[in-house]
């Protein structure tokens, strides 16, 4: 058995302790907003945050995020408040959409370590995201619009 | 029969030409009502006013608005649902977009199927969309003018209501519905001037992004149903073997895995869910016959192509090519090649069926939901109205999700099973399976006068055809769009055009790519004509702009982006720019990049783009549509390449097929070119100019020309 905290909701699991985090939420929670796309920690499709830092969700094995908290796009907020994603819609970053929720946790990560983050900040931080549309233009300024409502609301 | 709606511009024109009345007694074909076979629309029918097949208004005051093309990022699911809401005067908030079901009046004009594709949707529908539009305002104006007992004349729609000043009366849309509903639908009907647009030509938040950020979002991989299992399939890594010898005990042994099953593609896998099948199908122990193309790889390939590029069908021949070269006392030659590419979506290849043996369900990301009615038919044997398919969200398509491999994969494997099964391919499957941007050998030569200016122009062009397995009789080889495209329609008033080419399939699969032909020829065309203007001692600005007299749209376009780039004015030390131009999908686009070079690799710092595409609907969608396939065209001009060795595809993962990434994107900027033409495409027309803006900004640094992608310097 297993104990996993996500979104604030706590989970008993008995899945294979090898079995990647991604597929424990994805096919056993049912929480479909954290993608698949690489499966070998190249993509960033899949991240999540666990205890407020970025993890690969599709290599990080269950057995590593047991008693962690995890939060995936979903609990981010209730209806959409987060500063991020309020930036993400005023920017309009989206295309297809399928890699945002990593790009969206990425950059409240990125946010939560540093509140006004560097062009050179926001390029270490998220490079390593992979966008097939090309959101990346829309990304930078979504991340700097996200800093400025953030510091509006403190 | 004539179209049947008309601006009153054009109402005026022919009215004064034939007298008037014209219109009286032409059919709508926007009068088809909506479908009644679903049932929540059965349910509500007299309550709701849906005078076609697109669109209703319920007494909720909820316009909802149906979307026949793929939404896969390019921004249909607003961009279509704009052009509707503009003529019927809709309030934007009231504004619902769904997926539409499959249905021959879905079909989109251009194909005669449901398609998205060929930057096709606003092109396909904008007519039909405005006119289904105008006739619900028409049939509104009317309601509202019975309910209060006025002349329909003195009624006006704004805004999701009509209101008859005189009397200071004003009733919403939805209080309008169930009149509305019981009315027949107008014979002819206006459309608006673009003066009088309200939303079309503005910046329209899309619909679809708030779900796109909280992850509830329908994406094909996420569907959900109850007793759904989960499948993965092993192949052959061999382009046309086949499974022999299969032990598949170890992996019937993995927990989780319910069946293995061989189908058409090959073995696959069944589980409760995808980490379990994808144990499974790591143990299964396969002896694979790999069939004829054991041996393939890319120098063969190559040199196949470059033994037979001489040997092609000419599709065009201006004048007379070979004498002028032949007389010439100033001649280029060069041979310039591309790679195949992998298309890269980020969601990989899915598919969800649920077949039984009374009816079949399919819920996919598709770019082809025609092709999947018709695949879902055949292999099933059901008739049409037994086979649904529903549409989700795409995490991308680029032409992949046009293609049925995955389908024919979920319907095999649930059939087998007889049980609903998802179909997941991993990234590998993805990057190893595709088809494939056709890899190309092209021979180039040019004859110069004495002015330096181009005088004859041939190119033979060598590489496998996409559209021969669809349409073998349709095209002679030489014509054939996808292989020819964007190299037959060079826009340059040369006296001597020669374009011939050379079909020579291999057995790597290909498919349409972003773009098509126009992702590969603009950039040797484009890059060949910068070493005419190099050999000829020419501006490569000046020499186009010379050059397009006869191209009004692409000159203008070329023109803006040089001015917003600053052409003509040194660039900042270190940087040298490059410029290209291509027509594509009836749109004209220029680009101007600047680059640097550093460790040995160009760096793209900035690029200008500037695209004539007709009518604007929604200028942030066209920014956002160039940036992307900027962005997509740059993978392929710097990174980008598939090879093959002992049959197969040498890359498999993001490591060795890399995409561009946020600290190498350029600063962007994007002009749209006003214009009240009919709309040209965008989703791919941003691609094709890239690659050689940046490969002629290399040559600019470096003296050598770049003749192959991705750029290697």
């Amino acid at each position: 058995m297993i104990r996993l905290q996500v979104n604030d909701q706590e989970h008993e699991l008995t899945a294979d302790p090898a079995m990647p985090l991604l597929w424990v939420l994805r096919d056993l929670l049912g929480l479909t907003g954290t993608k698949y796309g690489c499966g070998i920690s190249l993509c960033g499709a899949c991240t999540v945050l666990a205890d407020g830092e970025p993890v690969r969700s599709c290599t990080t094995p269950l057995s590593e995020v047991s008693g962690k908290k995890i939060t995936t796009i979903e609990g981010l907020s209730k209806d959409r408040s987060h500063p991020v994603q309020q930036a993400w819609i005023e920017e309009q970053v989206p295309q297809c959409g399928y890699c945002q929720s990593g790009q969206i946790l990425s950059a409240v990560a990125l946010l939560t370590r540093k509140p006004r983050p560097s062009d050179a900040d926001v390029d270490e931080a998220m490079s390593d995201v992979l966008c097939r549309c090309g959101t990346y233009p829309r990304i930078r300024r979504a991340i700097r619009r996200a800093a400025s409502i953030a510091e509006k609301d403190a | 029969m004539p179209r049947l709606a008309v601006t009153r511009r054009e109402f005026m024109r022919i009215s004064a030409a034939l007298g008037g009345g014209l219109l009286i007694g032409i059919q709508l074909d926007t009068r088809a009502r909506a479908d009644a076979t679903d049932t929540a629309t059965a349910a509500a029918a007299d309550e709701m006013f849906a005078p076609n097949v697109w669109l209703t208004i319920t007494p909720d005051d909820v316009v909802s608005i149906r979307v026949a093309s793929s939404e896969m990022g390019q921004g249909v699911m607003t961009a279509l649902p704009m052009l509707i809401a503009e003529e019927l005067d809709a309030d934007w908030d009231t504004v619902h977009a769904e997926f539409a079901p499959i249905n021959p009046a879905y079909a989109n004009p251009i194909f005669g199927r449901q398609q998205t594709g060929g930057s096709t949707a606003v092109r396909g529908y904008w007519r039909a969309l405005r006119e289904a539009g105008a006739v619900g305002r028409e049939v509104l104006l009317t309601a509202a003018a019975q309910t209060w007992g006025v002349a329909v004349e003195t009624c006006r729609a704004e805004r999701g209501q009509v209101s008859h000043a005189d009397s200071g009366r004003s009733l919403r849309y939805g209080a309008l519905a169930r009149r509305a509903a019981g009315l027949p639908v107008p014979e002819s009907v206006f459309l608006k001037e673009p003066s009088q647009f309200t939303l079309l030509g503005r910046a329209i938040p899309r619909l679809d992004i708030p779900a796109k950020v909280d992850g509830s979002a329908g994406f094909g991989s996420d569907v959900k149903l109850p007793g759904l299992l989960t499948a993965t399939v092993a192949r052959c890594p061999v382009f046309g073997g086949k499974p022999g010898k299969v032990n598949d005990k170890r992996a019937k042994s993995v927990a989780g895995v319910r069946k293995v099953v061989a189908i058409s593609s090959g073995i696959a896998v069944v589980a409760d869910h995808f980490w379990a099948a994808r144990q499974g199908r790591e143990a299964l122990d396969i002896d694979w016959a790999p069939g004829p193309a054991a041996k393939l790889d890319s120098a063969a390939i190559t040199a196949r192509l470059a033994e037979l590029a001489d040997t092609g069908t000419v599709g065009r021949n201006d004048g007379d090519a070979e004498r002028a070269l032949a007389a010439a006392g100033r001649r280029l030659e060069a041979v310039y090649e591309v790679p195949y590419l992998a298309h890269a979506c980020m969601e990989p290849m899915n598919c969800t069926a649920d077949v039984r043996t009374d009816r079949c369900d399919i819920w996919v990301p598709t770019q082809a939901q025609t092709r999947v009615h018709q695949t879902a038919m055949r292999l099933t044997g059901l008739p049409a109205d037994k086979v649904q398919v529903h549409s989700t969200y795409l995490g991308g398509g680029f032409g992949r999700r046009g293609e049925q491999d995955f389908v024919i994969d979920a319907i095999e494997i649930s059939r087998a099973v007889g049980a609903p099964v998802k179909v997941l391919w991993t990234r590998e499957d993805d990057i190893q399976h595709d088809f494939y941007r056709p890899g190309t050998y092209n021979r180039l030569a040019a004859a110069l006068d004495e002015q330096g200016m181009p005088l004859a122009w041939r190119h033979r062009i060598a590489g496998p055809s996409i559209s021969q397995r669809d349409a073998t009789a349709r095209e002679t080889s030489g014509s054939d769009f996808s292989a020819t495209e964007g190299a037959l329609n060079l826009p340059y008033t040369i006296p001597n055009i020669l374009v011939s080419y050379a079909r020579v399939n291999s057995a790597v699969p290909v498919g349409y790519w972003r773009s098509v032909a126009s992702s590969q020829n603009a950039f040797i065309t484009e890059c060949f004509l910068d070493e005419v203007a190099a050999a000829g001692g020419k501006d490569p600005y000046e020499l186009r702009r010379a050059l397009l007299g006869e191209q009004p749209r692409l000159r203008a376009v070329l023109e803006l982006a040089a001015a917003k780039a600053g052409w003509g004015s040194p660039a900042a030390a270190g940087r040298f720019r490059g410029i290209a131009v291509a027509e594509s999908f009836r749109s004209y686009v220029a680009q101007v990049a600047e680059v640097s070079i550093g460790g040995g690799k160009p760096r793209v710092h900035r690029v200008v783009c500037a695209i004539d595409c007709g009518m604007t609907v929604n200028p942030d969608t066209i920014a956002a549509q160039m940036e992307s396939a900027i962005v997509f065209g740059l993978t392929a001009a710097l990174k980008g390449e598939i090879s093959i060795a002992d049959g197969r595809v040498v890359q498999s993962n993001f490591h060795d097929y890399p995409l561009l990434r946020l600290d190498e994107c350029p600063d962007i900027e994007v002009y749209i070119v006003p214009s009240e033409a009919d709309p040209g495409g965008v989703g791919e027309p941003g691609t094709p100019p890239i690659a050689p803006a940046v490969a002629n900004a290399v040559f600019a640094a470096t003296g050598k020309p770049v003749r192959r992608l991705p750029i290697r310097l």
